[in-house]
């Protein structure tokens, strides 16, 4: 056992090209090289199984090295088949149909939306359909589940599937039937003859998927590759699709019977700490393991720079944990604090910060504008902290863990302890929460070193304090813009430099002729990650509080200015002006123009569009200028992304993303100095609570002739960094400066002093 | 130093049950709900009394599960999620969360309905402020509060029936 290397955290994992907004940092583990199999069908019973054959559209759901990946697995068929043949589908002997994905439940609702796929295109009840969810030995590799991806690939390639099974029991039955296979329909699991025109001694008119497949040709034709041109029913057709749906597992949510990857308990296991360092960048200089190793049945591991401990129980493992720290010396770099993040962030920008190619545009304008706006680092803070149980049996590892990404921490297991990937599982329970947070596996392998160390199986849950500080961050953003208008009130130029958090949305979707847009790294002092929607929240909001400054210097409503810039008959102008509408934009704006006795109201509106989808909001909030504090009273959202396949779902969503939007927007703000994380906790880390939901009036426009795109993050980032709120607060302090991106700063923003009055800095 | 006890002896869910005695009685009710009695659908969620995953039934009012020792909850009446139904028939709120479909990822759910039953052996004609100070000290990452708001007034509805 060995460990070659200290535990960076600096290393980014090789993403799939499709997949390189995706911010992953793993963190390197490795521990040196360290299995029966498990089979596909004493799971799942004998059966016919349908896989993901490369070039076929179901394959090319998944990405490239995962489609690699695929084809070392091979065809399908009856029983005896090898372990992952990438099987999407399963019709077992009695019947039973499994849909297989390698994607994960988080509380999206993806085990709902691809039953509801499956049961659509197999013509059979939802409650009848078993789906298997991201165990690596079993199911296909669909890719992480992020970026929202399942609606506009999964969906589209599980359905494509289960059309192809369908056709494969048409055809069946019309042999078995001796008719065409246009007398033929499906339904309620079963094939049946139109008009009960089943011929020549056929004795049924109908006859089930399970008797279907027991017939001698069954075998044979489900090994064929799902066809290019399989026809998925229109959405005109859909009967499953588009319907709300009830949540499959939604009995075992309300009775606690679920058991979430911090729920699993195995025989004779143990739990786990791990030591971590006092401060960001600290390095272990000694440690006496001797007290440690004194409590009581206390397995005590030093691996370098990792220690840990596992005990009977968690009491037992805290107190070994507490002998650790008091032991262990460490040496601490310095580390920039929150203070003075963003001075830090502009001026490692790499490369230097890049000058506005339209400066003479700027200089011989009718009206020139320049800002800067600050976005701070925040936490995804899923309410299951990061945990993992382990388990080491004749040199195979399985894993229960919560990640978005199970093949490649699957991968990154096998690194750090040097096995074939063959000889690790891992299996994610639908989990409490991710948000794009959880992409990647150190708890996985930490909990994998204990377990290897401890002989017996280990869990490990991560603490609230840990999650908040060692897992990955949203990164923190530096945004400059400048912008030229004629006098006209037209954008004649425009500059956006996005500093240190990434380029999602960083293109303005307003008609301007000259534009530049630049996303430009930094040397971030913390671990980032993806978060739900990416930086696309931090550029939407810069890019909409600045169109409010472009709008308030042409005089024109921060409505028509914003339509002026888009083509009528867009989605994004659509949207907007739909939510506009309802929110009674105009009348509310002229009304919230006059004061109220200690408190302002204001409104304000924002819009964007990311993944395919088009959001707009409208805001109001009130202003306590004695007790600098804010209140959103009503937001009105409108969201468009295609063809809703799921709208219960979908309307959960965009009603949660609001919410959580407003965290950020308001109050989130991760604070840190001298290298430690000053409010680790949810009493200083203050996330939305139900007495923050303002009055919410969303709505989804339907659109059957486009196709669908995913939904679990745009609806955001017209809230969260709060283009809507943000731009209301500023319009009911009369504030038309510019420095109130950061929720410390907004809360000391000067009040009054008309058009020309500055925000004030901290 | 901590105090050891010989037994601890617990009533969960209208039977006795011993924890692991070799322990302290400062140990959290949770842990030893979780690790000692696999009840697992109470939830970690911070450990400090800040989110309410970890709500519990003592005497039939709402307690954070992971700051109240053993000692605390000795000879009192715990019920955890496990417990909340009456056989295969689910309590109002349960229900009435599973019909509104009042969660994403669910992991809040169970200190949620605990909170909602408690308040609803209080009331069953709660006002939207009761209902909010019932469940503002519950956090739900997934923030999906309007349809946790509209659960509990559905389960209050069921209730009166």
């Amino acid at each position: 056992m060995r460990l070659d290397e200290d535990i960076t955290t600096d290393s980014i994992a090789e993403s799939h090209d499709d997949d390189a907004s995706q911010v992953i940092e793993s963190v390197a583990f490795d521990f040196g090289p360290g299995v029966s199999r498990r089979s596909f069908v004493q799971l799942l019973g004998a059966g016919i199984v349908i896989s993901m054959t490369a070039g076929s559209p179901a394959a090319e759901a998944a990405p490239p090295a995962s489609r690699e990946g695929q084809r070392r697995g091979g065809g399908g068929g009856r029983g005896g088949a090898p372990i992952n043949l990438g099987a999407r589908i399963h019709i077992a002997d009695d019947g039973t149909i499994t849909i297989l994905t390698g994607k994960v439940e988080g509380g999206q609702g993806a085990r709902q939306q691809l039953t509801q796929a499956a049961a659509e295109e197999l013509r059979i009840a939802p409650e009848h359909l078993r789906m298997i969810m991201a165990d690596t030995d079993l199911v296909p590799d669909d890719g992480g589940t992020y970026g929202s991806q399942t609606t506009p690939r999964t969906v589209p390639a599980v359905r494509q599937a289960c059309a192809a099974a369908r056709d494969l029991l048409i055809a069946l039955a019309a042999e078995t039937w001796k008719m065409e296979r246009g007398g033929i329909e499906v339904r309620d699991g079963a094939a049946v003859a139109i008009n009960g025109a089943a011929g020549n001694g056929a004795t049924s008119q109908s006859l089930a998927y399970s008797a279907l497949i027991k017939a001698d040709r069954a075998s044979e034709a489900f090994k064929q590759a799902v066809p290019r041109d399989v026809q998925v029913f229109a959405v005109r057709e859909w009967k499953v699709l588009g319907t709300p749906m009830p949540r499959p597992n939604r009995h075992d949510l309300v009775t606690g019977a679920h058991h979430y990857p911090s729920d699993i308990i195995l025989p004779g296991m143990l739990y786990g700490k791990i030591l971590r360092p006092p401060a960001f960048g600290a390095k272990l200089a000694s440690i006496d393991l001797a007290p440690a190793q004194r409590q009581k049945d206390a397995v005590v591991v030093r691996d370098q720079s990792f220690v840990g401990v596992a005990a009977t129980t968690t009491w037992q493992a805290k107190q070994a944990l507490a002998e650790l720290e008091k032991a262990a010396q460490w040496e601490t770099p310095p580390h920039p604090s929150s203070s003075e993040i963003f001075e830090y962030l502009r001026q490692n920008a790499q490369g230097g910060i890049p000058a506005n190619p339209h400066s003479d545009l700027m200089a011989s304008a009718a009206k020139s504008l320049k800002a800067k706006y600050d976005i701070a680092y925040v936490q995804h803070a899923p309410m299951e902290p990061r945990t993992a149980t382990a388990q080491w049996s004749d040199g195979k590892l399985t894993v229960w863990t919560a990640t978005q990404r199970p093949f490649d921490v699957r991968r990154e297991l096998a690194n750090a302890f040097r096995i074939p990937e063959e000889r690790v599982q891992v299996i994610i329970p639908d989990f409490g929460g991710g948000f794009g947070g959880k992409h990647t596996g150190e708890c996985a392998i930490e909990a994998s070193r204990l377990a290897q160390a401890a002989g017996k199986p280990v869990g490990l849950r991560w603490t609230r304090a840990e999650e908040f500080t060692w897992a990955a961050f949203r990164p923190a953003a530096a945004i400059d813009v400048e912008a030229s208008l004629d006098d006209q009130g037209r954008i004649t130029s425009w500059h956006f430099i996005n500093i240190n958090s990434g380029q999602s949305s960083i293109a303005s979707p307003y008609n301007i002729e000259n534009k530049h847009s630049q996303y430009v790294e930094s040397a971030p002092p913390l671990r980032h990650s993806s978060y739900r929607a990416l930086a696309a929240t931090a550029n939407t909001f810069a890019r909409e509080c600045f169109m409010d400054e472009l709008a308030h210097a042409a005089g024109i409503d921060p409505l028509g200015f914003r339509r002026q810039h888009l083509d009528a008959g867009s989605r994004l102008r659509g949207a907007l002006e739909d939510a506009a509408v309802r929110f009674k934009w105009s009348e509310r704006r002229a009304a919230n123009a006059e004061t109220e006795a200690g408190e302002r109201h204001g409104v304000g509106l924002a819009c964007g569009m990311e993944k395919g989808s088009f959001v707009a909001a409208c805001a109001e909030v009130a202003v306590d200028v004695a007790q600098k504090s804010i209140r959103v009273l009503r937001i009105t959202q409108t969201f468009d992304c295609g063809a809703i396949t799921s709208p219960r779902n979908l309307m959960s969503q965009v009603q949660g993303a609001i919410v959580m939007g407003l965290g950020p927007a308001l109050r989130e703000e991760m604070i840190f100095k001298d290298g430690k994380m000053l409010n680790a906790a949810f009493k200083s880390y203050t996330v939305p609570r139900m007495s923050d939901v303002p009055e919410m009036d969303v709505h989804l426009l339907d659109r059957p002739d486009v196709p669908s795109a995913g939904a679990g993050e745009t609806p955001l980032i017209a809230v969260r960094r709060p283009s809507a709120t943000r731009s209301s607060m500023r319009r009911a302090c009369a504030c038309a400066a510019c420095r109130c991106g950061w929720p410390s700063k907004l809360q000391v923003i000067a009040i009054g002093g008309g058009d020309n009055s500055v925000a004030a800095g901290k | 130093m901590p105090r050891f006890n010989a037994v601890i002896t617990l009533r969960v869910n209208d039977q006795d049950v011993a924890v692991n005695s070799d322990l302290p009685a400062e140990r959290s009710l949770l842990e030893a709900l979780r690790e000692d009695l696999h009840l697992t659908g109470t939830k970690y969620g911070c450990g400090e009394a800040q989110c309410g995953a970890c709500t519990v039934l003592i005497d039939g009012k709402p307690a954070f599960s992971c700051v109240t020792t053993l000692a605390q909850a000795q000879g009192k009446s715990i019920t955890t999620i496990e417990g909340l139904a009456k056989g295969e028939v689910l309590h109002p709120a349960q229900r009435a969360f599973a019909d509104a479909e009042a969660f994403q990822c669910g992991y809040c759910s169970s200190g949620m309905i605990m909170a909602a039953a408690a308040l609803l052996s209080r009331t069953t004609t709660p006002s939207d402020d009761e209902i909010v100070e019932a469940m503002d000290g519950h956090i739900c990452r997934c923030c999906g509060y309007a349809r946790i708001k509209q659960a509990v007034k559905d389960a209050a509805g069921l209730a009166r029936t």
